[in-house]
């Protein structure tokens, strides 16, 4: 592969208990792509997905096994600080999910958290993220209103660029769109299109014709394994496996 | 929703087949009057061409309708547009009849003359270049797809010799030129239906294997 790899994981088997999960999973994740993954409920794409910034760790009964390496280095490595890990690799959610505060105040956790005290840079950054997240022009005016008082649409974009605001190098994106409007939804696929230019971004969709329009590489799951991963344009035209074309075009099951 | 859009790639499956059997049937009945310089089949063909017409319209809107309301994917997308173009070749196809059928009614009012060269025998391998096609599509079967066109080969080399002949019988016969390009040109047309089945059966391997052949050289593998 010509492409410059940002995360892999490499035979890595998932269990929630005694179930298994995910079955040796290995897969290359480049820069300034946005990888797809997809397949039915239950395949476990939002699994693997939780795994690439440890968010499974919330679950005590899981385990991870084989490795996932982001920059060549094992995530999972015991010495590993996982709140950095999980600033350079960034989540949004399905469902928008902004914290009961002001606008700026919802962009600027993530720096406080960190430990950001300089106001200007924190003003600075709020208002990078906001343009990056395609937000800013609509809520400037009203920076310190409550989130709450957004529409989802313009919630979702906020909880993007409260992702962005820590300088994150991965964007996971579990189902971004799948509550929002067509127009919502449009402005977001286009944030991505324009994010893949600075991030590696990993989405998980329910929706296929989604997965074609943002996605530069697709991965189809089927009952915790990776069936096939190609160009979304040649899964998407000609996949290889006829697993893959009967879920693609709906004769599954 | 997926259902639903088998069931129309099902329908669609079938009008494009049936429009297929139809335009079989004038390259048959071109065959025939060409055969037995009949004017009345010949004028049947030329009057009934609007019915071609008018279902390779159905059959490219219904294309369209599907494309807009589904945006099918893989097999689903390939098989839509390997229709939209059989579609056109097929109307094609039933152009040619035509074209011949009004070449065979200028024939009829003039004395035959013959040329030492077969065109039943070019007329019945561009009609059965044109059903190896379609059965091609039905059976969803490439072996037979790559053979049509290899089959084309020997309709190009067929309208050279036509070619010659109508030289010939021109120097032969100065005063009858405007008969012997009529005759040269149906040559031409029945050449030109073995094209169209030939793009038929390219769009049908690629609509199997998702390649498009249409450029690669021709008679690999089994030839």
């Amino acid at each position: 592969m010509d492409k410059t790899t940002k995360m892999t994981t490499r035979n890595m088997d998932f269990y929630y208990g005694d179930f298994h999960a995910l079955h040796n999973i290995s897969l290359d994740f480049g820069v300034n792509e946005v990888t797809a993954l997809i397949g039915p409920s239950g395949c476990g794409k939002s699994t693997l997905l939780r795994c690439l910034n440890r968010m499974n760790d919330l679950i005590s009964i899981s385990r991870v096994e084989g490795e996932v390496l982001l920059d060549n280095e094992d995530i999972y490595a015991p010495d590993l600080d996982v709140v950095s890990l999980r600033r350079r690799v960034g989540m949004v959610f399905q469902k928008p999910n902004p914290f009961p505060k002001s606008n700026f105040d919802n962009v600027a956790y993530g720096l406080r958290v960190n430990g950001v005290k300089d106001k200007a840079i924190i003003s600075e950054r709020v208002e990078k993220s906001l343009r990056q997240a395609a937000l800013w022009d609509e809520i400037k005016d009203r920076i310190h209103e409550s989130a709450l008082g957004l529409s989802g649409g313009q919630q979702q974009r906020l909880c993007i660029a409260r992702a962005l605001a820590v300088e994150p190098e991965v964007v996971l994106m579990d189902e971004p769109a799948s509550a929002l409007d067509p127009i919502a939804t449009q402005k977001i696929e286009e944030l991505i299109y324009q994010l893949k230019k600075r991030y590696t971004i990993i989405i998980v969709t329910h929706n296929m014709q989604q997965a074609a329009r943002v996605s530069d590489i697709t991965a189809f799951f089927y009952l915790g394994k990776l069936i096939e991963v190609d160009d979304t344009e040649t899964l998407f035209t000609k996949p290889k496996l006829e697993q893959t074309e009967h879920y693609i075009t709906g004769r599954f099951g | 929703m997926p259902v639903h859009l088998h069931k129309e790639l099902e329908r669609l499956k079938k009008r494009i087949l049936s429009l297929g059997a139809m335009v079989e049937e004038r390259v048959r009945m071109a065959v025939k009057a060409l055969d037995l310089r009949d004017a009345a089949l010949a004028e049947k063909i030329i009057n009934s061409d609007h019915e071609i017409d008018e279902l390779e319209v159905d059959v490219e809107e219904e294309c369209l309708k599907i494309l807009a309301l589904h945006q099918p994917v893989a097999i689903d997308l390939r098989f839509l547009i390997a229709t939209i173009k059989i579609n056109n070749d097929l109307e094609r196809v039933a152009d040619e009849a035509v074209n011949i059928a009004q070449r065979v009614v200028v024939l009829t009012k003039r004395v035959r003359l013959d040329l030492p060269f077969s065109y039943s025998l070019m007329a019945e391998k561009s009609a059965a270049m044109l059903k190896e096609s379609l059965d091609a599509l039905v059976n969803m079967d490439d072996d037979l797809a790559l053979h049509v066109r290899v089959s084309d080969d020997e309709v190009d080399v067929m309208l050279n010799e036509a070619y010659d002949a109508v030289k010939h019988a021109i120097s032969e016969h100065p005063e009858r030129v405007g008969y012997l390009i009529n005759l040269f040109l149906i040559s031409r047309h029945l050449e030109r239906i073995a094209d169209h089945a030939t793009n038929i059966a390219e769009e049908v391997v690629y609509l199997i294997e998702g390649e498009i052949v249409r450029h690669a050289n021709k008679g690999l593998g089994n030839e």
